[in-house]
């Protein structure tokens, strides 16, 4: 057992939205806030009350705190390099995927709770492409279990690297893919736009709507933590098992600053997608899983003999 | 029996030559003036006199470049048929008139409150209880936005009836923002003041207004403005709309979150407004405008730094547009959203980009030229598809037109004539029309004098009157996150609407 994994996630969680940002007014021609404003307003919300409308009950008032729990427990599933994550079983994954969700139910159940019909519209889109993406996961981290033999995060990513040619392509495909479904799971562009100030596209922002002070703040770093977190599994597919401190944690950091510049460069040159579009783009992704999968039974041979 | 008189644009006439129809004739006279393509009604509206109403309504040639006014006398209880019965683009018209005078329809088919003005014949009638259209069903839901907007700009209230994310029906209830204009006109006597009301009826259209009021006070002094004069108020109207468009394309951006196209445009706006406050100590143009007189002449030295900004301005402008409309993300989201037939559009009477848009090709510009416009011979952009792309195609287009009219003009600025004649009083009883063409589209303000020349009467319709059914009309069938691009292509007026 070892915390160095997420200490790194939660140090990431100070700078990866500073650089988006950054990122983002640069490419506009602006000189954009500093590093860690997006920080600094997290940390003025956490000193504020939240304000609850009388319409709404306690589980519009607990969901916050559900959500960041359960981001901070699918966090300690992921594993570093070649120390486990805090919680580490077979068939881990699984748990971590239906963590996650637990924790956007509670979010969905509590838009419902306010008894806005923008929250409502939010709630429905939001729950819509968690469904989609979850299938690319799954598809994803089963072919990675066929490929390595094993079953848990550790053990899968500890294995990794061993193979062909091939698997160090299925290795860039997967974080390709894992870009694809961070950027919907955090409501980021082309599937959503963060910045819309339009509650009627809006997927994730208007579900928080009615969301203020500590809560908000809760949900806001909870998102910062969910990016690192995804940034995390991709640098995973990179940390060569057995290398020093010293090369894992710069190849960690160095991968989670190009995931947030990547992030900053989609969302600063092409337009978002049109609502319904958005469906077949995340089935765009779990075709690519698809195709990984596809790679991997070549890979073990798999594919001739049936 | 055809009864009316034909006027100019910017002319007037007595009172007393307007003849006066039963209303039935009138009826059916505006009905068959309007059966030919090229007519459409600017405005039609009621004028107490003597405890009884008299009917105006005035119907614009587009292409013999005249203006027919008819009138009809009738009392204040009566019922009527209605004229939307006939012809949809007069609903709002008879809506108004229902609402401040409680003249009712027998067939009028939305006979619902606009504006609540302060003065309504219900008093009754409020914006809480405004009747909205509703659909009894377990399957649809209602979606309700406003009338606080998002960004804050204006309120307005938007009912939408959804089946899912599909939009079936689109209400909008407006009237929020009325402050009494016209009123206004009527109760301050001050000219300057005046000036200034014109100025204030669309903060974004204050050159479009403002040349719609001093051209139709300097035609009721009967007053011929100088050369000087017409050329300072066209080059307004233009930067004007050059100005506007580019934060409309700059905006559109922001809705479909292409930061780019919002960063590049949205500076691309600032050296032209940035020009106004050169030219005349403010951005939006205001204290620019008035009648009778320019306090800012415009000069050689004030032409130079122009033909530099445009220079500059359409080399960047067209590079940021070229990248923008070959990015297939961009196209995805604008090309067939919100579409408006050009059935539609003619039948609910549309103006400006939302008349163009659909392939009809209404322009004040062409069809009633005023000010420096006589001497050009302008050709209106028209497109065809009358979707958000298009909207967004006549924007680029007409700022390229736009920069294309400045240079042809600043190459001969007249000279300021420092013995012009002083600006008189009104003539008494008479009716005058001004038609302008602002950015937004076709801009119109009608003014009665009394017995001493007094203002008796003043009548505003901006463009966005005609138009905001139109949008009503583009979102049909259209996903309810379209809305908001939808919306920001026509970039219609609230205040405008409200007065």
């Amino acid at each position: 057992m070892d915390i160095t994994g997420i200490l790194l996630i939660i140090a990431t969680t100070l700078f990866f939205p500073g650089i988006i940002i950054r990122i983002k007014s640069i490419l506009s021609g602006r000189k954009g806030p500093g590093i860690f404003q997006p920080l600094k307003d997290i940390w003025r919300l956490f000193r504020k009350g939240a304000v609850y409308s009388e319409t709404s009950s306690l589980i519009f008032q607990i969901a916050p705190a559900i959500y960041f729990s359960s981001v901070l427990a699918a966090i300690s599933f992921i594993p570093f390099g070649d120390s486990p994550g805090l919680i580490s079983f077979k068939w881990d994954f699984v748990c971590f995927a239906y963590v996650l969700a637990l924790g956007k139910f509670f979010m969905i159940i509590s838009s419902l709770d306010t008894g806005s019909s923008f929250e409502g519209m939010g709630a429905s889109r939001e729950a819509l492409y968690s469904m989609l993406v979850e299938p690319a996961f799954f598809i994803l981290m089963g072919s990675f279990a066929l490929l390595t033999g094993y079953e848990s995060f550790f053990e899968i990513f500890r294995s990794l690297h061993f193979g062909s040619y091939v698997s160090y392509a299925v290795g860039v495909l997967a974080a390709f893919v894992i870009v694809i479904i961070a950027m919907t799971e955090n409501s980021r562009m082309p599937v959503d736009d963060p910045k819309t100030h339009l509650e009627l596209t809006m997927v994730h922002e208007v579900m928080i709507l009615d969301n203020s002070g500590f809560d908000l703040g809760l949900i806001l770093y909870a998102a910062n933590l969910k990016f690192a977190m995804y940034g995390a599994l991709i640098a995973n597919f990179f940390l060569t098992p057995g290398k020093e401190w010293f090369y894992s944690i710069p190849i960690f950091i160095g991968v989670q600053i190009l995931f947030a510049m990547t992030v900053g460069i989609i969302e600063s040159f092409m337009a978002r997608f049109r609502m319904n579009h958005n469906p077949q783009f995340i089935f765009a992704v779990t075709s690519i899983s698809l195709l990984i999968f596809l790679g991997v039974l070549f890979v073990t041979g798999k594919f001739i003999a049936a | 029996m055809i009864k009316h008189i034909r006027i100019k644009n910017n002319s007037t006439v007595s009172l007393w030559d307007i003849p006066l129809l039963n209303y039935e004739d009138l009826l059916e006279q505006s009905i068959s003036l309007l059966q030919d393509e090229s007519c459409h009604c600017v405005n039609y509206f009621g004028y107490p006199h003597r405890d009884q109403l008299i009917l105006i309504c005035c119907i614009a040639n587009d292409r013999e470049h005249l203006i027919t006014i008819s009138s009809s006398v009738i009392n204040f209880n009566s019922v009527l048929p209605s004229f939307t019965h006939h012809h949809l683009a007069f609903h709002l018209f008879e809506r108004e008139i229902h609402e401040n005078f409680g003249i009712k329809y027998s067939d009028h088919p939305w006979l619902k409150p606009v504006r609540y003005p302060f003065s309504r014949a219900d008093k009754n009638s409020r914006i809480e209880n405004y009747p909205f259209y509703a659909i009894e069903s377990e399957e649809v839901h209602e979606v309700g936005v406003g009338p606080i907007h998002a960004g804050i700009i204006e309120p307005g209230h938007f009912r939408f009836i959804c089946d899912g994310e599909q939009i079936l029906h689109l209400e909008i209830q407006l009237g929020y923002q009325h402050r009494g204009t016209e009123q206004l006109f009527l109760k301050k006597n001050n000219l300057l003041q005046r000036t200034h009301f014109a100025e204030s009826i669309a903060g974004d259209t204050v050159a479009g207004h403002t040349t719609a009021f001093v051209n139709l006070w300097e035609s009721l002094c009967n007053y011929d403005a100088e050369d000087h004069l017409q050329f300072s108020r066209t080059l307004a109207l233009e930067l004007e709309r050059i100005a506007i468009h580019t934060g409309d394309l700059s905006a559109l951006c922001t809705d479909i979150a292409y930061q780019l196209g919002s960063a590049v445009f949205g500076r691309l706006r600032t050296p032209v407004i940035n020009y106004f406050q050169r030219w005349c100590g403010n951005r939006l143009g205001k204290g620019l405008i008035r009648a009778g007189k320019n306090n800012y002449p415009f000069t050689k030295q004030l032409g130079d730094p122009l033909k530099r900004l445009f220079d500059e301005y359409e080399r960047d402008f067209i590079e940021m547009y070229d990248e923008f409309k070959t990015l297939p993300s961009v196209l995805a989201r604008l090309e067939k959203t919100g579409t408006v037939t050009k059935e539609q559009a003619a039948s609910i009477g549309t103006v400006g980009m939302a008349a163009k848009m659909s392939g009809i090709p209404r322009d004040i510009r062409v069809s009633h030229p005023h000010d420096w416009y006589e001497r050009m011979n302008h050709e209106p952009v028209i497109k065809h598809y009358g979707d958000v792309y298009s909207r967004t195609q006549i924007r680029k287009e007409e700022i390229l037109q736009s920069i294309e009219i400045i240079r042809n003009m600043i190459k001969s600025i007249p000279p300021e004539n420092k013995k012009r004649k002083e600006l008189s009083f009104p003539a008494p009883d008479l009716f005058g029309i001004s038609l302008v063409e602002g950015w937004r589209g076709e801009i119109c303000h009608c003014a009665i004098t009394g017995e001493n020349g007094n203002l008796v009467h003043y009548k505003v319709k901006d463009p966005s009157f005609h138009n905001w059914l139109a949008l009503a009309l583009a979102v049909r069938n259209n996903e309810i996150s379209d809305f908001p691009v939808c919306n920001k292509s026509f970039n219609l007026s609230y205040c405008g609407h409200d007065l």
